[in-house]
């Protein structure tokens, strides 16, 4: 038996413990934001907060999701998120709009850290969410006007 | 001039004939007017030669209601490039609608109500401007009929607003909701009585809007789908709700054709949450869009699917895969690059070539090789399917729903019409879900669960190890110059497996639309040339990749004839101009090209001026020749592609310890006119970065033909940090032109550009993609 709390509500689920927590949220509790991209780490599609920390829901397994889980759904009751969320749509950055969830995810935990990031800090941050769209250039920029920081895309 | 080179040079097109003749600003998008007024309104070219042509009826794509809510339906699907906004916006302009008080629908899969729907080829907007258009005008004349009515009036005194009908002697207004219900009751105005607005009407089409290398001009008109987006609500292959959904994920064969010998499912079957293991039968080669075949898991969720699938004990019979079960990467590329020295099938010849090069002063040669791809979109495969009462249900990212619905239909032994295809988001297509295989093996799986929907997910090393790659390709180029370096013979052998394998035996050579993708429309004027095209066997599925054919042989020919510039001591921009020879419309059928993708040559001819054009914009927006300093250079290359020109320069930096480092990507770009700037940017911003990749990083290979990569530890594509620093985007005005492709043309140039400038750098040569350790040595 598992105990999660997600977005501030607690599930109470039966669950092998090695079940990674993005097929529980995504299968079991249903929120479809959290996307699946590789199962092993490599792309961040699947970012979700930690007790504030991003991580890759997918290799981690939900006997060690204990805390308060954080996903793209309540970005926009959060203060970092929200902002995060309208430089996004303030300059475009989604094409597909498939690994941006992961890519909100991330930048909203940098930010929440580091409020206002240098550029390397903000590259070296994001090297783990990949978008086969190319859309890097946007996010940096994004992040940068999020940050307060007006950037050149 | 010889024969090959009785190029079309006409100094009064028939494009410009057309427009004079049609007048008024905003019919000079209208390429295809002619077509559209006239009786043939399904034509051999354009979107009238695609199955299910165009459809303009404004009852099938436009409704208003009471509360002046108006709904535009995007029969196309969206990938990425924005089409639920642009062909959206197109509509909605031409209407007079207020942006927010716009939604859009998605079309199913039908082209018998919606016209094509095949969302490749980079054709969406190029097809479906006009027809959107005038979809819109139609309701907007039957709106102004229906005000005219109300108030009595001639409808010449009344005019759309945004989102209101003004009676202008009077000043009255009603608004498109008041009206909706009257409009509706009107005829349709035939198309002869419609009249679209004028360039200096339109709020959204063409307006330069967002982000602008660098600087944000305004954000408005915002995506249709961007909150959606960013709030985790967008609704994907994956994430359409069901009260009582299985997942399913399939074991297939490692190498293609191979079937299954014995499956022992004991184990799998004792794995928490798995229901059922079943068989899925392939069809064998050629596979086409059909399943690979293999054993199927069906589980409460997808873990436990893909922990049952670890369990299965199969063993493959490699049997049926012939020779595929021995195709391996390095054996492979060795034997076309020996077949490159060879003679091979003509398709193109002009000039006595080989005394050209016996003549030549100087002989230049390379071989150059790209290496299988996978599309590998953010979002792999995924396809729902519910069987219920002789109807099958399927909501997937498909590129191409009619032949989802028909495939699937042919699997289930189904009519067409009780099979409906429900388009969700694409998490990203790239020519991934141009095949609907992933919906046909879920609808395998749901027959056996009559009446219970089955979400069939693949992981990422079943797209990585199941792709249909991006064609292997060598291409062996051999040049004379003479005395000042000039052109004389041009050799060029291309050899690359055929995606006309996946569909019938194999032709192991280029098909007509792959010979045309920049090999035989090679644009460069040269005395004497010969193109080839020897043969090359196929032993995985060969598929399109975005830009497909045109990838290998732009690489091919823009590094070779920066490498002839090199030769001839010139510098590569003056070298490039020059050997494309006079401004001049070169017609496809003069070249030995059928096809021109689909389009009219008459109104697309591929135009030196326009390539001559991007050049010198993407050369002087990058200061080229100005000197850049130490370890440092640019590079250009470019490409006429999907009916597009586009060039780029690099501007790069290689250490002394080989770390490359992107400094700057300068592209220019005319597809004609552009509805939709902003995404036309975003595309060409995401081409450049997905070019990267290619040049730097992507590759499959196969041993004994397994593929060797299945994620993206081993598959690489590019990351933030390997982004140019600086990325900008030169878009040509050019309204008076055919609209061209977007989402495609900005790729193939990326490579080669990107490797003359490392070669400006360092003065080492890539002739092997991708570049990996190769500038660490």
């Amino acid at each position: 038996m598992a105990t999660l709390t997600i977005n501030g509500e607690r599930y109470e689920l039966d669950l092998p413990d090695n079940m990674p927590l993005l097929w529980v949220i995504r299968d079991v509790v249903g929120l479809t934001g959290t996307k699946f991209g590789c199962g092993m780490s490599q792309c961040g599609a699947c970012t979700v907060h930690l007790n504030g920390t991003a991580i890759r829901s997918c290799v981690t397994p939900v006997s060690a999701a204990s805390g308060e889980i954080t996903t793209i759904e309540a970005m926009a009751d959060d203060p970092v998120g929200s902002k995060v969320q309208q430089a996004w749509l303030d300059l475009g950055v989604a094409q597909c709009g498939y690994c941006q969830g992961g890519q909100i995810m991330n930048a909203t935990a940098l930010l929440k850290k580091t409020p206002n990031p240098e550029t390397g800090e903000i590259v070296d941050a994001m090297a783990g969410n990949l978008c086969r769209c190319g859309t890097y250039n946007r996010i940096l920029a994004a992040i940068e006007r999020a940050s307060g920081k007006e950037g050149e895309a | 001039m010889s024969a090959d080179d009785n190029l079309m040079i006409a100094n009064v097109s028939r494009r410009r004939f057309l427009m004079g003749l049609a007048g008024g600003s905003a019919l000079v998008l209208a390429a295809r007017w002619d077509v559209a007024l006239g009786g043939n309104e399904q034509a051999q070219f354009g979107a009238g030669a695609m199955p299910g042509g165009w459809v303009d009826d404004p009852n099938v794509f436009i409704h208003i209601d009471a509360d002046s809510l108006v709904t535009i339906v995007n029969n196309r699907s969206e990938m990425g490039q924005g089409i639920r906004t642009s062909l959206v916006m197109v509509g909605a302009d031409e209407l007079g609608a207020d942006w927010d008080q716009v939604r859009v629908e998605q079309a199913e899969g039908d082209h018998s109500k919606y016209g094509n729907q095949n969302t490749d080829g980079s054709r969406s907007m190029r097809h479906w401007y006009q027809p959107m258009r005038r979809a819109a005008a139609a309701a907007r004349q039957m709106l102004e009929q229906a005000a005219a009515n109300e108030w009595g009036v001639p409808v010449s005194e009344v005019q759309a607003g945004v989102h209101t009908i003004v009676h202008k002697p009077s000043g009255k207004e009603l608004g498109f909701g008041e009206l909706a219900a009257k409009a509706r009751e009107l005829d349709v105005p035939g198309r002869n009585a419609l009249v679209l607005k004028r360039d200096d009407e339109l709020r959204f089409v063409g307006k330069e809007t967002g982000l602008i290398n660098g600087e944000l001009k305004s954000a408005y008109p915002k995506a249709i789908d961007g909150d959606d987006i960013v709030t985790g609500k967008a609704v994907y292959g994956a994430d359409v709700p069901f009260d009582d959904l299985l997942y399913a994920v399939i074991a297939r064969p490692p190498v293609y054709g191979a079937t299954v010998g014995s499956v022992d499912d004991t184990e799998a079957l004792k794995v928490p949450g798995v229901e059922k293991v079943l068989k899925v039968e392939g069809t064998g080669q050629p596979a086409g869009f059909s399943p690979l075949g293999g054993i199927a898991v069906v589980a409460s969720n997808t873990w436990a699917a893909m922990e049952g699938r670890k369990a299965l004990k199969i063993d493959w019979d490699l049997e049926a895969a012939g020779d595929n079960a021995g195709y391996t990467s390095s054996a492979y590329r060795e034997s076309l690059e020996k077949a490159a020295q060879k003679p091979g099938k003509v398709v193109r010849q002009h000039g006595d070539l080989d005394a050209s090069l016996e003549n030549a002063a100087k002989r230049v040669s390379a071989t150059y090789y790209m290496p299988h791809m996978a599309q590998a979109p953010m979002e792999p495969p995924v396809a729902t399917v519910r069987i219920k009462d002789g109807k099958a249900e399927v909501w997937a990212p498909v590129q191409n729903p009619q032949a989802t619905r028909d495939t699937v239909a042919g699997r289930l032994d189904l009519d067409a019409e009780n099979v409906t295809i429900h388009v969700t988001l694409l998490g990203g297509g790239f020519g991934r879900k141009s095949k609907p295989d992933f919906a046909i093996e879920a609808a395998s799986i749901a027959e056996a669960f009559k009446g219970q929907p089955i979400r069939l997910q693949w992981s990422r090393e079943d797209d990585i190890h199941h792709a249909y790659f991006h064609a292997v390709s060598v291409d062996y180029l051999e040049a004379g110059l003479d005395d000042s370096g000039q052109a004389t013979g041009w050799l060029h052998r291309t050899l690359s497996p055929s995606i006309g394998s996946l569909f019938a035996p194999d032709p192991k050579h280029k098909g007509e639309f792959e010979l045309g993708m920049g090999f035989n429309t090679m644009p460069f004027s040269v005395p004497a040339l010969r193109l080839e095209n020897p043969p090359a066997p196929a032993h995985v599925r060969i598929g399109w990749f975005r830009s497909v054919y045109n990838l290998p042989h732009a690489w091919a020919i823009q590094s070779f004839a920066h490498e002839m510039s090199v030769a001839a001591g010139k510098d590569h921009r003056d070298y490039v101009l020059d050997l494309l020879g006079p401004d001049r419309e070169i017609h496809n059928l003069t070249v030995g090209d059928g096809w021109n993708y689909g389009e009219d040559p008459d109104l697309y001819p591929i135009d030196i001026g326009r390539m001559r054009n991007v050049i010198e914009r993407a050369t002087s927006e990058a200061g080229w020749g100005k000197s850049p300093g130490k370890n440092r250079g640019l590079g250009l290359a470019f490409h006429h592609s999907f009916v597009s020109y586009t060039a780029i320069v690099f501007d790069v930096e290689v250490d002394d310890q080989g770390e490359l480092t992107i400094h700057r990507a300068d592209i220019a770009f005319d597809c004609g006119p552009q509805a939709n700037p902003e995404r036309i940017r975003s595309q060409l911003e995401g081409a450049i970065v997905m070019g990267i990749g290619i040049a730097l990083q992507s590759e499959v290979t196969f041993e004994d033909g397994v593929a060797q990569q299945g994620n993206f530890d081993k598959f690489l594509i590019p990351r933030m940090p390997d982004a140019p620093k600086t990325l900008r985007v030169h878009l040509v005005d050019n309204p008076d032109e055919a609209m061209g492709g977007v989402g495609e043309p900005g790729l193939p140039p990326v490579a080669p550009a990107l490797c003359n400038a490392i070669y400006a750098a360092t003065g080492k040569r890539i002739r092997r993609l991708p570049v990996g350790d190769q500038l660490k040595s």
